[in-house]
């Protein structure tokens, strides 16, 4: 149960809190629309990767799998492969400047301080442009954010792949202003 | 130095905010909400909730902007220098020592919040509201921090500028200037003069 009593205790992770608050829900989803979905030269399904494996690295069950989840949606993937996010990329397929992106993203899971001018410079020799390495940057720490506000009150998490093939799927090709609502019918 | 380009008048998130203004819409507009918007906690004591965020991610930046803020809102400089050192120290309400200690925990990881923790928080008046708004204060400047020195931004070393800018954050809020930020390229210049 989470720490606060939430009106609907049947909604998990954020949907939950969404739904509890929407004075910041709005903010909040626009955010994610944004990040995730708005202009970018990076693809969605690329950003969504960023979401899913900065989740999995702050242990945040539900936002890593339905980030996951729309990741897969976006690149055609099937959802077994979303173990690959934790297991390191071998089996989906990762750009080298993709990967030298996700090096980034984990060193902002740390700390800002721990992204180093080599970081960036090896990014940029793999072809990243500057808004590449920005986007990177606030992605990974709003996820820090999303991350911990989720697990900060404590909300529950389904467990399963299959749970979250629905959600991914609205947040991929819906966005995340509307479909957030959905999941909650 | 910058990890990107960024106009040298604006350090710290300014620059960053006027950079991508389109994700810095929705981060502005969250920001003002929680911080200035309605609410049973004063807006002092939730720049209190951000320096503390802030000073443990080590933030020089986001650390002194917010101190800066707080100190104007609450009228003295020693709550935040003790809230640093020690929560239980700080002259502040049992209330609000239960929310920092909260927030020190989120700073942490949002796993790292104890049920205890929201137990003490509720056992002095903390209602479901102020906790959830602490937590999500909480995890925000988890991000501003990571932004700002994930992109390695400059941190003015005089503290004048801070000032200036603690003065901007309670005069105006959050939101981007209707005018926007020219009128501080001028006021780089001249002072370079």
């Amino acid at each position: 149960m989470a720490h606060i009593t939430l009106p609907d205790e049947s909604l998990p992770g954020i949907v939950g809190l969404f739904n509890f608050r929407p004075e910041t829900a709005s903010s909040l989803r626009w955010l994610a629309d944004t990040l995730l979905r708005g202009e970018s030269p990076l693809t969605s399904g690329e950003r969504e990767l960023i979401a899913a494996y900065v989740s999995h690295l702050n242990d945040c069950t539900f936002c890593h799998m339905s980030h996951a989840s729309a990741a897969m949606a976006h690149l055609s993937c099937d959802l077994e492969q979303i173990a690959d996010i934790r297991n390191g990329f071998q089996e989906i397929p990762v750009t080298p400047k993709l990967r030298a992106l996700h090096r980034i993203a984990a060193k902002v899971q740390k700390s800002g301080k721990e992204v180093s001018a080599e970081d960036v410079a090896a990014a940029r020799a793999e072809g990243a442009i500057d808004r590449e390495i920005h986007d990177t940057v606030l992605i990974a720490a709003s996820f820090c954010m999303f991350n911990r506000y989720v697990d900060g009150l404590g909300t529950w998490a389904p467990q399963e792949n299959e749970d979250y093939r629905a959600m991914g799927q609205r947040m991929a090709f819906q966005g995340y202003i509307h479909a957030v609502t959905q999941a909650a019918e | 130095m910058p990890h990107i380009p960024l106009p040298e008048h604006l350090p710290g998130i300014t620059g960053l905010l006027e950079y991508n203004k389109e994700t810095a819409a929705p981060i502005r507009e969250l920001t003002q909400f929680l911080l200035r918007g309605e609410s049973t906690l004063t807006p002092g004591e939730r720049e209190l909730i951000a320096t503390i965020v802030s000073h443990n991610n080590a933030c020089k930046f986001c650390t002194a902007a917010h101190t800066a803020a707080a100190d104007l809102l609450i009228g003295n400089t020693e709550t935040c220098e003790i809230m640093k050192q020690d929560i239980d120290a700080a002259p502040v309400s049992d209330k609000m020592k239960a929310l920092l200690k909260i927030a020190k925990q989120v700073q942490v990881l949002g796993k790292a919040v104890t049920k205890e923790a929201i137990a003490d928080a509720k056992s002095h008046g903390a209602t479901d509201i102020e906790i959830h708004d602490t937590v999500l204060i909480a995890a925000l400047f988890c991000l501003y921090n990571r932004y700002v020195d994930g992109m390695a931004t400059v941190a003015p070393s005089n503290p004048e500028f801070y000032q200036g800018l603690g003065q901007r954050l309670v005069d105006n809020g959050y939101n981007r200037l209707a005018n926007g930020y020219d009128h501080l390229k001028h006021q780089q210049q001249q002072q370079q003069q």
